[in-house]
């Protein structure tokens, strides 16, 4: 049997996955990171994307919009700020906040704009996106 | 007949405070649901971020967040102080702010300043001679994490800017529906916990710089401290709440019960009293 460790991903409204897996590709804020167990102890800070982990039924995946990932030897900690289920994935709500998103940059007086939090906005829309159209090519769509 | 009318207006003016009395409870019991649920929800996300955190405390790491460094001398104090907007909730705030006193006076005796930061308009009226710094109200049943963050960071900056030396925050534990503990819990420095302590000597891999990452951890996690503090405060209220309406309406009962048979006494003894003046009456004639 391959080995194992203990992954728990957590939003602040609830708990998305809890249990053991074989690896974890997380998209972490330089670059997607592959965990496999007893890796060494690990911090990092967390980009909207794809997370994908393998358990003894395959793969499998969630959206993170961005968080912290905690990894010791035998526990892997993902703490998202949001997250949802790969079948809850909405294409047409992440396109209508993205367009949100576009048009507070362009409309509005910069003055009053909150960049940073429209950004995020930004990219979460987009890598959820993303992940649609991987998830819906190998699915044959 | 003697007071009787004055009687039966009490039992309708009493039985009109029962009626809405129970209605309060009932609409108490349903809130708790909701808010139970929320705080159950959120509450993998507190503990997850509790243990990350007090990994953190035991590793040996190359950045020091002020939030993990302990300062020797203590000049100044500071509390968060949660709850509720509205009363009718029996011991439940007074009990908190009690607790919160006791605290505070400890301090006092060492010559230890103390600001004070709250939430809810009781604590508002309560703590208000006694130094607020920042205060929020009216979040309503279901708070949200960007209401309380700018209250929230007055205290942080004033750690950070060593203004403050130790922060407190001060809520109520949901026990159950029935108990509901106050309590004071030191939220910064941290406080490594002794139970799963790792002796050897470690530190992380920091994706970004160690600085970035720890900064962005710690934000978050007092975010959640505060907002799970905030959610479990809701619970309590409304528990609270609907264990003293539930009370009143029981003493509404009981006191229309008492009312009612000093009434129907009053009436016998008018009708006694009649059929003994009419016999009387027949007898004299």
């Amino acid at each position: 049997m391959a080995m194992t460790f203990h992954l728990d991903v957590v939003t602040a409204e609830q708990q998305l996955f809890s249990g053991m897996v074989e690896e974890v590709i997380a998209p972490g804020a330089m670059g997607d990171l592959g965990i496999m167990p007893r890796h060494s102890q690990l911090i990092s800070k967390l980009r909207a994307g794809e997370l994908q982990y393998k358990t003894s039924d395959g793969m499998a995946s969630l959206f993170v919009s961005g968080g912290v990932l905690e990894v010791q030897p035998h526990v892997v900690t993902v703490l998202a700020d949001t997250g949802m289920r790969a079948e809850d994935l909405d294409e047409a709500a992440a396109r209508e906040a993205m367009k949100q998103a576009t048009d507070a940059l362009q409309g509005k007086d910069p003055e009053d704009l909150d960049y940073e939090a429209i950004q995020t906005e930004l990219e979460s829309a987009k890598a959820q996106i993303e992940m649609l159209h991987r998830i819906g090519k190998l699915r044959g769509h | 007949m003697a007071g009787g009318k004055e009687i039966l207006s009490q039992i309708k003016s009493i039985s009109n405070t029962k009626k809405i009395t129970k209605a309060m409870e009932m609409v108490a019991a349903s809130k708790m649901r909701r808010a139970q649920d929320r705080m159950k929800a959120s509450r993998p996300y507190a503990e997850k971020m509790r243990q990350v955190v007090g990994h953190l405390a035991h590793g040996h790491l190359e950045y020091q967040h002020p939030y993990t460094q302990t300062r020797e001398t203590v000049k100044r104090v500071g509390y968060i102080i949660m709850s509720s907007d509205r009363g009718l909730c029996g011991g439940l705030n007074v009990n908190l702010f009690k607790q919160a006193l006791r605290s505070i006076a400890e301090w006092k005796k060492q010559d230890v300043e103390v600001d004070i930061c709250v939430f809810g308009a009781k604590a508002a009226a309560a703590f208000r001679r006694y130094g607020i710094v920042a205060q929020k109200t009216h979040m309503g049943d279901a708070p949200k994490v960007a209401d309380m963050v700018g209250t929230v960071k007055v205290m942080l900056d004033a750690y950070e800017e060593g203004r403050i030396d130790r922060l407190f925050l001060v809520e109520n534990e949901f026990v159950n529906s029935m108990t509901q503990k106050p309590q004071v819990t030191q939220l910064i420095p941290l406080v490594a916990s002794a139970t799963d302590s790792i002796k050897h000597h470690w530190d992380y891999i920091y994706e970004p710089e160690s600085k970035e990452v720890i900064d962005a951890l710690m934000q978050r996690y007092i975010e959640s401290l505060i907002y799970q503090g905030a959610v479990e405060n809701v619970a309590c209220e409304m528990a609270a709440r609907m264990v003293a309406m539930k009370s009143a309406s029981d003493n509404a009962g009981t006191m229309i019960d008492d009312l009612k048979l000093i009434y129907n006494k009053a009436r016998q003894a008018a009708i006694t009293q009649e059929i003994s003046e009419i016999v009387a009456g027949a007898s004299a004639v």
